[in-house]
C-alpha cells in the first residue's frame, strides 16, 4: 500500500498526524491536569508508604553500620571455628566507638534478637574493655565471659552482616536460620503464625461462601421485585452500610454474649438451658457471624447490578423451550450471573482477610485474624519491620488471589457494578 | 383438521383486581393457521399470548390447547415453542448449543438432535453458523436463530411476541416473507402479536384486532381491509375517510346519511333505524377524481395539499366539511391538471361508504 509512504497533509500543507496532535494536545494537557490531585495523593498515600513497608521489612543496616570493621574482617573467616585475632581487633575497634557514642546498648538489643545471651556480655565486655591492653584481642574478649569464646555467637554476629535480610518474612511463618544457616521451622509449641494465617485463609473463605448463599437471594429479589419494593429492599440492605462499623459491632456483642438476647431468646423458647448458654462471641462463631452481616453488601451489590442486567424473557425462554424451572434457571440464568458472583467474591474475600476491627471487638483469642498481630506489633511490641513484613505478605496473597482468580475465571468476566 | 386447536373460552385477566385487561375473550384457532393479534399497545394482546404461553394465568375462563385445559400446566410442559421480542437467546451459548437446549430438556439422543438443529439452521438459511455466539450476529441472523430454536423441537404451536420489532424496514419485509414461507412449508400453527398492520395483513390467514381487552373483529386480511365492522377497526386498518353524520333514511340495503346539509348514499353496516348518529368509512383508493354518472356520490371539493409520492400523489381535499379528506391519484398524464385551490369533482359508490357505530 502507498499510503504507508504517502504523507496526508492537510489544506494547509502541514502533515495531518502532526495537526492532529496539535489540535489534540491542549485537550490532553487539560485531562492529565485534573488527574493530577489525585496522582500526587495516591503516590504520597500509597505508593511511598507501601514502599517504605518493603524497605522496613528487609531492613538490617543498623548493625551492619554500627560494626563496619568486623564484618570486613568476618569476610574471611569460614564460619566453623573461632575467628582470628584480625576480627577480634576490628570488632573491638568497633565497640570502643559505639561505646565512645553510647550506642552499645542498641547493638546488643539487635543481637539480642538473633541470639538470647548477647545483652548480659556486652555489658560485661563494656565494663572491662576500659582497662584492655593493645594487642592480642582475642585472649581479651575470651577472657571477660565465656560465651565469648563460644563459636556460635560470632556466627550469629555474623548473620547481621548483609544490609538487607528475609528473617521478619521467616518468623512470619514460623521458621528462622539457625546456626548453620539451614531455614526451619520453630518448635510446634512456639508457633502462632502458621495458626493465624490458615484461620485467616479460613475465616475468609468461609464468610465468602455464607455471604454469597444469604446475597443471592436477595439480589435476585431486589433484580426482580416491582421498583417500590425493590427500593425499600435496596435500603435495607444499604441501611447498614451507612452505620458505623463499631455500632454494628457493638450491637452484635450486645446480642450474642451469653447474656444477650440472642441466648435470652434461646433460652425463652426452651432451645437451651439457662446455665448452659452457648457462647457465641469471642470465638470463631463471633468472627464469622458479624463478619458475614457487615460484609453482605459488598457481595448484594454487584450481583444485583448483573442480576439488573439479564432480562426477564431469558428464564421465560428457558421454561418455554421444556426446560424446568430448576434447569432454567441453572443453565441459563446461573451462568449469566457469574461476572457478578466473581466480583462480589473477590471483593468479599479480599475484605476479610484483611479484616481487623470485628474480629479484635468480637473474635476473642480463637477468633482473631492476621491483621490483628499486626495491629498487636505495630502498636504493642514495636516491631514494625516485623509488622512491615507481614503486611507485605498478606497484600502478596492477596495478589496471588487475584492471580489464580483471574486465571480461572478471567478478570474481563468480573463486573463491580 | 381441528378446528378449535386453540381455544380461549370466556377468558378474562386482570392484574390489578380493577382493571380488566382481557374481557371476555372468546378466540378459536383453527390447527395449521396463522393467526395475528393485533392492536394499539396495552389492548390485552401480548397478555393473551402470555397466558398462552403458561407466564399468566387466566383470572377466569379456561383456555384449550388440541382440547385439554392447559392452565395448570406449567409452561415447560406445554410443548409451545416461543420466539421474543427482543430474540432471549442465551448470550453463553453458541448457536448449537440455544438450539440443542431443548432438544436436550427433552434428552433427545445426541445424533438426532445435531439432524434437527441442522434442519432448523437450513430452514432459516444460517448452516455454518452454529459456532457463533449470538453476539457476533446481526439483528436479523439473531432473530432467525430464535425462529430456528422455537421450531427445533416440532412443536405443534408456535407463539412470536413482536419478533420483528427491532428490525429496520427492509429486513423486516424479508424477513416477514421468510417466516410466512416457513409456516406454509411445515404447516406448524403460529399465533402472531403485532402491531404493525402491515405486517399482519402480509403474513396471516387470520387476524384479529384487539382493542380494549377484546377482539373486536377476527377474519382475513382482506375481509378486513375491505369489510371493517367497526370504526376502530377501519381507522385501525390502513388509511381511511370519515363522515360523521345522521341517518336520514334506510331502506333496500342503501342508507342516506345527513351529512353538512347534504346527503351521502351509503352502505348500513352497524345501523338500524333512520335518527341515529354514523360515522361513514371510505377507503382513499376507492373515491376517484373525473368519477363517472354510474357512481351513485358525486361530490366537489377543493384542493389543499398535494403530497408528491412517485407511483401516485396524495391530494388532500375538503369535501362535505371535511378538510382531511385524502385522495390517491395514480401517476398517469391523464391526471395532470391537479392544482392547489382548484376544485375538482370526486366520486365513490355507496357500497364502498360503510356506516359503522359513531364510536
Amino acid at each position: 500500500m502507498s499510503s504507508e509512504t504517502k504523507q496526508i497533509l492537510t489544506t494547509d500543507g502541514i502533515p495531518l498526524e502532526v495537526s492532529l496532535k496539535k489540535a489534540e494536545r491542549r485537550n490532553k494537557i487539560k485531562a492529565f491536569l485534573l488527574v493530577v490531585p489525585l496522582l500526587f495523593f495516591i503516590i504520597i498515600t500509597y505508593v511511598f508508604p507501601i514502599g517504605d513497608m518493603l524497605m522496613r521489612s528487609v531492613d538490617d543496616k543498623m548493625v551492619t553500620e554500627m560494626l563496619p570493621k568486623t564484618f570486613k574482617a568476618m569476610e574471611k573467616w569460614d564460619g566453623k571455628e573461632l575467628p582470628e585475632e584480625e576480627v577480634f581487633a576490628a570488632f573491638h575497634s568497633d565497640f570502643i566507638k559505639l561505646v565512645e557514642e553510647k550506642r552499645e546498648g542498641k547493638l546488643s538489643t539487635q543481637l539480642n534478637y538473633t541470639k538470647n545471651g548477647f545483652k548480659s556480655i556486652i555489658k560485661k565486655l563494656r565494663r572491662k574493655s576500659k582497662s584492655f591492653e593493645e594487642g592480642n584481642y582475642k585472649e581479651q574478649i575470651m577472657a571477660v565471659h565465656k560465651r565469648w569464646a563460644n563459636v556460635e555467637y560470632w556466627q550469629a554476629i555474623k548473620r547481621r552482616a548483609p544490609a538487607y535480610t528475609g528473617q521478619k518474612y521467616l518468623k512470619g511463618i514460623d521458621m528462622f536460620k539457625n546456626e548453620n544457616g539451614e531455614i526451619v521451622s520453630v518448635p510446634e509449641d512456639r508457633r502462632i503464625h502458621r495458626v493465624l494465617w490458615l484461620r485467616t485463609l479460613e475465616i475468609a473463605f468461609f464468610v465468602t461462601v455464607f455471604c454469597f448463599l444469604m446475597a443471592y437471594p436477595i439480589a435476585h429479589l431486589l433484580a426482580t421485585l416491582p421498583m417500590k419494593y425493590s427500593n425499600l429492599l435496596m435500603i435495607c440492605v444499604l441501611l447498614p452500610f451507612w452505620t458505623s462499623l463499631l455500632v454494628r459491632t457493638a450491637s452484635w456483642m450486645i446480642l450474642l454474649q451469653q447474656q444477650g438476647l440472642v441466648n435470652d431468646f434461646f433460652v425463652g423458647i426452651g432451645l437451651v438451658a439457662d446455665d448452659n448458654r452457648p457462647e457465641m462471641m469471642f470465638n470463631k462463631t463471633g468472627s464469622y457471624v458479624a463478619m458475614t452481616q457487615i460484609l453482605l453488601p459488598f457481595m448484594v451489590l454487584p450481583l444485583y447490578s448483573v442480576m439488573k442486567t439479564i432480562s426477564p424473557s431469558l428464564m421465560r425462554a428457558g421454561k418455554s423451550l421444556g426446560g424446568t424451572p430448576f434447569v432454567a434457571f441453572w443453565k441459563v440464568y446461573f451462568p449469566l450471573t457469574i461476572p457478578g458472583i466473581g466480583a462480589g467474591c473477590l471483593l468479599v474475600f479480599i475484605l476479610a482477610i484483611g479484616y481487623y476491627i470485628t474480629p479484635a471487638l468480637v473474635g476473642g483469642a480463637s477468633g482473631t485474624l492476621i491483621s490483628n498481630q499486626i495491629a498487636f506489633h505495630m502498636k504493642s511490641t514495636l516491631d514494625w519491620s516485623f509488622a512491615s513484613a507481614m503486611g507485605l505478605m498478606l497484600l502478596t496473597g492477596v495478589l496471588a488471589i487475584y492471580w489464580v482468580y483471574n486465571k480461572l475465571v478471567g478478570i474481563d468476566n468480573i463486573k463491580l457494578g | 383438521m381441528n378446528k378449535e386447536f386453540v381455544k380461549f373460552d370466556k377468558v378474562d385477566k386482570s392484574y390489578d383486581g380493577k382493571v380488566l385487561v382481557v374481557k371476555d375473550l372468546q378466540l378459536d384457532i383453527e390447527e395449521g393457521e396463522f393467526v395475528t393479534m393485533l392492536g394499539p399497545s396495552g389492548s390485552g394482546k401480548t397478555t393473551c399470548l402470555m397466558m398462552l404461553a403458561g407466564f399468566e394465568t387466566p383470572t377466569h375462563g379456561e383456555i384449550y390447547l388440541d382440547g385439554k385445559a392447559i392452565s395448570s400446566i406449567p409452561p415447560h410442559k406445554r410443548g409451545i415453542g416461543m420466539v421474543f421480542q427482543n430474540y432471549a437467546l442465551f448470550p453463553h451459548m453458541t448457536v448449537y448449543e440455544n438450539l440443542a437446549f431443548p432438544l436436550r430438556v427433552r434428552k433427545i439422543p445426541k445424533d438426532e438432535a445435531d439432524k434437527k438443529i441442522d434442519k432448523a439452521l437450513s430452514m432459516v438459511s444460517l448452516q455454518g453458523f452454529a459456532e457463533r455466539m449470538p453476539g457476533q450476529l446481526s439483528g436479523g441472523q439473531q432473530q432467525r436463530v430464535a425462529v430456528a430454536r422455537s421450531l427445533v423441537f416440532d412443536p405443534q404451536l408456535v407463539l412470536m411476541d413482536e419478533p420483528l420489532g427491532a428490525l429496520d424496514k427492509n429486513l423486516r419485509e424479508s424477513m416477514q416473507y421468510e417466516i410466512k414461507h416457513i409456516h406454509e412449508s411445515i404447516g406448524v400453527t403460529v399465533v402472531y402479536v403485532t402491531h404493525d398492520q402491515s405486517e399482519a395483513l402480509t403474513m396471516s390467514n387470520r387476524i384479529a384486532v384487539f382493542n380494549d381487552g377484546k377482539v373486536q373483529q377476527l377474519s382475513s386480511p382482506d375481509e378486513l381491509y375491505e369489510k371493517p365492522v367497526n370504526s376502530f377497526v377501519a381507522e385501525f386498518i390502513g388509511e381511511n375517510n370519515t363522515f360523521a353524520g345522521e341517518i336520514s333514511d334506510i331502506s333496500g340495503g342503501k342508507c342516506k346519511v345527513k351529512v353538512a346539509n347534504t346527503e351521502i348514499l351509503a352502505n348500513p353496516i352497524s345501523v338500524k333505524g333512520k335518527g341515529e348518529k354514523t360515522k361513514i368509512s371510505l377507503r382513499p383508493e376507492r373515491a376517484l377524481i373525473n368519477p363517472s354518472d354510474k357512481m351513485d356520490n358525486i361530490h366537489s371539493g377543493k384542493i389543499k395539499e398535494i403530497i408528491y409520492h412517485g407511483d401516485h400523489t396524495r391530494v388532500r381535499i375538503n369535501v362535505l366539511g371535511n378538510d382531511q379528506f385524502i385522495l390517491k391519484v395514480p401517476n398517469s398524464s391523464a391526471n395532470m391538471d391537479i392544482k392547489l385551490g382548484k376544485d375538482i369533482k370526486i366520486g365513490w359508490n355507496s357500497d364502498d361508504a360503510r356506516a359503522l357505530d359513531p364510536k
